[in-house]
């Protein structure tokens, strides 16, 4: 059996705004190191808002959620944001990169911040994390010049920097065209595979989710179904 | 090394918005400009106006004022003891404000550590006989070294030499004012006739200008021996007996001691003056509130430009936070970004204000009443540009607290929802 590297624990959440709606019911699952899974399930279903707690930046929840066999509950805001750094890579829809700084830089933020490694040591590293990506070539160019498919694929490398338990994604190939959504998804793939990376990936692409290793099926903040495919 | 990063970050978050930060930097040094160059100012107007009336005016004025005796014989008398006394008109008997024994007090004064230095004056009041006309004047016999010690009497003579009253007997240094109303040129020969109506001709060696008019009409100078022969009295004849202390503070404290071991009146500069530390204090209030002002001003533009990169930032904010940057460490981004400006405009405001204070410097102020001042009066205090570093430091770390607090609790969930 392997380790479980994320688990939540009957995790509940509200909205009271604009009136009490529950939008995740008792929702309960592990996942163990090395496994790619998607999380698929209409619109609304409460999707982002579990990865948004699974991710620890939404604190506001009941139930349990363990990193690392870590319980995240009762942690300060300086300790949660640590987690994030060391532990979790995040990709968005949206790349959220600083046009202020160099795609390399960018790259090298979270490791700068986690601040365990020389400049020039986190420098060679993001060099790495980019050519993994096939965009070493841009490492110098400004964010803005870059396409929307070569951001995603920064984004995926400044989520990898920190050699994270986890990468999480919510609609990482959301805003891609067909092509570049394949080159990510593809991306993916050798991470989980050569790499042993730990994925939880939040998608509407059926496609996408048909070729990971375990779909979780939610509906109306409940999970319904959860198959794991060996391949 | 974490600090370094934050700095990292926030200079180029600086040079991304670099026209709206050179503004907000540029009211900083305005205002810290204003600020050490008015203060400088306004304390060198106190200093020259102060020095005008302060540096004349001794610490402790003993005099001896003509007034009656508070207990008058019939109180005295052991035979009326239990009356009552109804004493009506009463009249002062002594005609003359002497000091008794004056030789032995200055002595002891002159022994005194608290007393920085002792002047004998003697008063006399006359008239300037021109042609048939009669002019009232005041005529004080000094000792012309100790005047100076004390007073800086070289400074307010202006032709002539105060030197030369010791020197040439029967000389007299007349104020600016009587000189010029008697025209009456150095060398001359001018008539004075004392209260008893006894007539001196004295020669005048010099003229005298305070810079306050109704004192150069009035008041001239001879020394003592002269007075005291302008009034036929001996040389132990003495009116006032002016002192400077060590500690100008010291003055009300010791004026009561004196008055009491002396059996004397004694004037201290605190109640004499009482009006000038009043005027000097509102006009130093007045540039520390213009200065306070016009950096409040700039902590709004501060403010302003901070929000506003908060607003614009708040997708950087998001993704910070979210890759693991803490809500402090965002905090201290946006704190540095408000220090740099405030320390860079504070810096070059200090220079400035350097700067225009030695442009007032140089700029001409003559007065025919101040012969001793050329140019407008500045005060270098390093006090002031203390206070003004201080001041500019202060007032951005609490224009850039408050937007930072706000960055600092920015909610990324939110944030990325809203995509
Ligand atoms: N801040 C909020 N206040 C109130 N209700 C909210 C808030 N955020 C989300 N919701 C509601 O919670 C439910 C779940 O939202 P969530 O974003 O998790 O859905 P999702 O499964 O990610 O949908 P999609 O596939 O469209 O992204 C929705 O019904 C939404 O209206
Ligand atoms: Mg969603």
């Amino acid at each position: 059996m392997k380790d479980k590297i994320l688990e939540a624990v009957n995790i509940n959440k509200y909205f009271h705004d604009p009136v009490n709606i529950e939008v995740l019911k008792g929702i309960s699952f592990h996942l163990e190191r090395g496994e790619f899974a998607s999380i698929i399930g209409k619109s609304g279903c409460g999707k982002s808002t579990l990865l948004y707690i699974l991710s620890t930046m939404d604190t506001d929840f009941q139930g349990d959620l363990l990193i690392d066999n870590i319980s995240m509950r009762n942690k300060k805001e300086t300790e949660l944001a640590l987690v994030r750094n060391e532990k979790i890579g995040f990709v968005f829809q949206f790349h959220y990169l600083l046009n202020e700084f160099s795609v390399l830089r960018n790259v090298m933020l979270p490791c700068e911040k986690l601040g365990k490694i020389s400049l020039q040591e986190i420098e060679s590293k993001a060099y790495e994390k980019l050519k993994i990506l096939g965009i070493a070539d841009e490492a110098l160019k400004k964010p803005n010049q870059l396409s929307g498919g070569e951001k995603q694929r920064v984004a995926i490398a400044r989520a990898l920097i920190n050699d994270p338990l986890i990468i999480m994604g919510d609609e990482p190939t959301g805003n891609l065209d067909r092509k570049n959504a394949e080159v990510v998804f593809d991306i993916f793939a050798r991470l989980a595979t050569e790499y042993q990376q730990s994925l939880l990936i939040v998608t509407h692409d059926n496609d996408f989710a048909n070729k990971t290793h375990r779909i979780i099926e939610m509906e109306d903040g409940v999970i319904t179904s959860d198959k794991s495919r060996r391949c | 090394m974490n600090l370094k990063l934050i700095l990292d970050i926030a200079f180029s978050l600086l040079r991304a918005r670099w026209s709206q930060t050179l503004v907000a930097a540029i009211g900083v040094t305005f205002s810290i400009t204003m600020f050490i160059a008015l203060l400088s100012f306004m304390s060198g107007l106190n200093d020259l106006l102060d020095g005008l009336m302060l540096n004349r005016t001794p610490h402790v004025l003993l005099y001896n004022e003509i007034k009656p005796a508070l207990r008058q014989p019939v109180q005295r008398s052991l035979k009326y003891q239990n009356s009552y006394h109804f004493i009506s008109s009463i009249r002062p008997s002594k005609s003359l404000p002497q000091i008794h024994n004056s030789i032995a007090i200055i002595e002891a004064l002159h022994h005194d550590k608290r007393v920085h230095g002792v002047a004998p004056k003697v008063f006399v009041q006359v008239f300037y006989n021109v042609g048939t006309v009669h002019l009232t004047g005041e005529i004080n016999g000094i000792s012309p070294a100790d005047e100076n010690k004390l007073f800086s009497f070289a400074d307010y003579v202006t032709e002539g030499n105060y030197m030369d009253l010791n020197i040439i007997p029967n000389s007299i240094i007349l104020g600016k004012g009587a000189a010029e109303t008697m025209l009456i040129a150095r060398g001359d020969a001018v008539e004075v006739t004392t209260v008893r109506g006894d007539r001196l001709r004295l020669k005048v060696v010099g003229f005298f200008q305070s810079g306050i008019s109704q004192i150069d009409k009035l008041q001239s100078y001879v020394s003592v021996a002269t007075a005291q022969k302008l009034l036929g009295e001996s040389s132990n004849y003495i009116t006032d007996i002016q002192l400077k202390l060590h500690d100008m503070k010291q003055a009300p404290f010791l004026a009561k001691e004196f008055e009491k071991r002396y059996d004397l009146d004694a004037l201290d500069i605190q109640t004499a003056n009482s009006q000038f530390e009043t005027g000097s204090f509102v006009r130093t209030i007045i540039s520390y509130a213009v200065g306070i002002t016009l950096l409040v001003v700039a902590g709004f533009g501060i403010y302003n430009i901070l929000n506003m990169m908060i607003y614009e930032k708040m997708d950087a904010i998001a993704i910070l936070k979210a890759t693991g940057f803490s809500g402090k460490d965002v905090k201290l981004i946006f704190l540095a970004i408000s220090l740099s400006i405030g320390v860079f405009g504070g810096i070059t405001g200090l220079i400035f204000g350097f700067g225009l204070s030695e442009l007032i410097d140089q700029m001409p102020f003559e007065t025919a009443s101040l012969p001793t001042v050329k140019t407008y009066p500045i005060h270098y205090d390093p006090f002031f540009y203390l206070i003004g570093g201080v001041f500019s430091v202060v007032t951005t770390y609490l224009a850039g607290s408050f937007p930072a607090r706000k960055a600092s609790k920015v909610d990324p969930v939110e944030i990325i929802r809203g995509k």
